[in-house]
């Protein structure tokens, strides 16, 4: 897709929320939606990552949470509006992908992957012990009663989150298709023997790194005031680690489309497991999908048609030949 | 605030807690240490003990330490299986091992909420005679329920060194741990080796889980705390020296009762994590790397 289309697509999307949002009324709709767009962002900020460089990350919650505080922090600080939030929350989360970027440099493979693990705990003992932010009990925040144009404020959080997802979507897919990306999948193949060719490695993974922490970030800054009560528990939740990895593992991790596909149908799955089900049960589900995609299609779902589609590819052209 | 009393009393409750650190690590260093297979779903397991040794002592009131013995046959099994799946799904492939460590992450959350959805979020204990006893030794008073976890701890990485250098099947471990390739030029099957060292180390799970819910009250999401003290304590050691293993745990439990007692218990988890951030960073090969 071309970047003039995918800003035409994008454009379209946002106004259709906007539209959308006049005429649905039934706030439960943009909490799911809001929901299932944040794990779009997610799961695209860890495929940056995961699925284009091939580090592990198993610490979004550590992100996604320090998204959430900056804003939290921010509110009380100076009742900073929500465009600061999300820029604040963005940069510290991005900060700490820098710093994750440099452990890259002694940590590579599982050894990472557990460090990252490692550094969730860490920062949610940290803010278990900051009082200023609640503690471990948490802290309410009052929100905005409403927004101007869209009425309910949660309607104004589901169109901003839009926005924040094809944000996310739209630097996946440039990165993907650029000379970083190019370089990032040589580092996925080999790292040895990328850097042995010339690819920066290093200046490539900070890149990635940051890029994908800064998302993850971006994504939890609306987060207080979308649920208005923060506590460690909420946002460091596994949850997230879980999906932002499983989401992606099931779309497909090598291309920007893999994370929306695992995004959309395993959330919405989620969503209705938790309305109908239970949402214990629904998180069985996800466990069991993932260990069954990574068993059984570790290409994802986009993997499975692109064999699908070769497949017959290769069967016309065998009939064509029969026919000559 | 700094007394002698309460610094002997908290480095005494550290090297008891730091025996029982092993008996859950010893799983993780032979998985991760010596196979190179890094079991996050390990400690989930020993969640899985801990409930299954509550379940016996709730209902027919057996003693934990018996029923975690009781229970490791079937661990061992789980173990065999476990590693059969991996194998055939990634090893045998040849698929990187990063997808292996999603797929064990995807274990351990299948497992942990399997556990949520059959005993829930409360808090679940076991009750002895002995556990609320404790022996006193002048100003130290050393507690039963974390005295023998610890002695049971140590016994088991006895148990699991001897096994390991004095056994023909131990032998086979460390060979295969050595050089796979080299094993099989001598006519033995890499694979039936590995399934047996990660079945063992599974079964040491059901034991670790007897301890762990003996000490204290247990709930489903605890593994994950245990995810970063057992991958700790096997960097530290060494990356599958069982005596390393055993100093690195006694180490770290020390650690973590001095920042527990002088700083607060909600600093505890952070030390064990901090220490494998830091352990990671500076020295990968443990303190007593090969």
């Amino acid at each position: 897709m071309s970047q003039r289309a995918f800003l035409a697509v994008a454009a379209l999307v946002v106004v259709a929320g906007f539209l959308v949002s006049r005429v649905l009324t039934n706030q439960y709709y943009y909490f799911a939606a809001y929901v299932i767009l944040q794990y779009v962002v997610l799961a695209t900020a860890w495929n940056i990552l995961g699925g284009y460089t091939g580090y592990v990350n198993f610490g979004t919650p550590a992100f996604f949470a320090l998204g959430a505080y900056t804003s939290v922090v921010l509110i009380k600080m100076m009742n900073a509006p929500l465009g600061l939030q999300l820029v604040g929350g963005a940069a510290v989360a991005g900060l700490l992908g820098l710093g994750i970027g440099y452990l890259t440099l002694r940590l590579r493979g599982v050894f990472f992957s557990i460090a990252t693990l490692a550094l969730a705990v860490v920062l949610q003992t940290l803010f278990v012990n900051w009082e200023y932010t609640g503690g471990a009990r948490g802290l309410s925040l009052i929100r905005p009663a409403t927004a101007p144009l869209f009425g309910h404020y949660v309607q104004f959080l589901f169109e901003v989150m839009l926005i924040l997802a094809l944000f996310a979507v739209g630097v996946a897919a440039w990165i993907e298709h650029s000379w970083i990306g190019r370089g990032l999948a040589a580092i996925r193949d080999n790292e040895e023997a990328a850097e042995c060719m010339g690819v920066p490695t290093l200046r490539l993974k900070l890149v990635a790194t940051t890029v994908s922490g800064a998302l993850m970030g971006l994504a939890g800054a609306p987060f207080p005031y979308f649920v208005t009560f923060v506590e460690p528990g909420s946002v460091f939740d596994l949850n997230y680690a879980v999906n932002s990895l499983a989401m992606p593992m099931i779309g497909g991790s090598t291309t920007w489309v893999g994370p929306i596909i695992g995004a959309v149908l395993l959330g919405t799955a989620q969503q209705v497991a938790t309305v109908t089900i239970s949402s214990a049960l629904n998180l069985l589900i996800v466990g069991v999908i993932l260990v069954a995609f990574v068993i059984l299609a570790p290409e994802g779902i986009v993997g499975l048609i692109q064999r699908l589609a070769r497949r017959r590819e290769g069967d016309v052209r065998l009939a064509h030949g029969k026919a000559t | 605030m700094f007394s002698l009393d309460l610094f002997l009393n908290a480095l005494a409750a550290g090297v008891l807690l730091g025996g029982f650190y092993a008996a859950v690590s010893l799983g993780i260093a032979v998985s991760f240490g010596l196979l190179d297979i890094a079991n996050l779903a390990h400690p989930v397991f020993v969640m899985f003990g801990a409930y299954l040794v509550y379940t016996m002592n709730s209902r027919f009131g057996m003693d934990p330490i018996l029923a975690g013995v009781l229970f490791t046959p079937l661990f061992f099994v789980l173990g065999a299986l476990l590693y059969q799946l991996y194998y055939a799904s990634f090893e045998r492939k040849g698929a990187e091992s990063l997808r292996g460590l999603v797929f064990f992450f995807g274990i351990l959350f299948i497992v942990e909420v399997g556990l949520l959805l059959q005993f829930g979020v409360d808090y679940r204990l076991v009750e002895a005679r002995y556990i609320g006893e404790s022996l006193h030794l002048g100003p130290v008073g050393l507690p039963f329920r974390l005295l023998i976890p610890c002695v049971a701890g140590v016994s088991l990485t006895a148990l699991l060194y001897l096994f390991l250098s004095r056994t023909f099947y131990g032998r086979a471990i460390q060979g295969v741990a050595q050089d796979a390739f080299a094993l099989r030029l001598m006519g033995a099957n890499p694979f039936k080796v590995k399934r047996l060292a990660f079945a063992l180390a599974s079964a040491t799970a059901s034991v670790a889980g007897a301890l762990l819910i003996m000490i204290g009250p247990v709930e489903p999401a605890m593994n994950r705390e245990y995810i970063g003290r057992a991958f700790a304590v096997t960097v530290l050691g060494g990356m599958g020296s069982i005596g390393g293993t055993l100093v690195a745990a006694l180490m770290l439990g020390v650690a973590e009762s001095l920042t527990a007692t002088f700083y607060g218990p909600a600093w505890g988890v952070a030390v064990s994590f901090g220490v494998l951030l830091l352990a990671l960073a500076v020295r990968p090969s443990g303190l007593f790397g090969r």
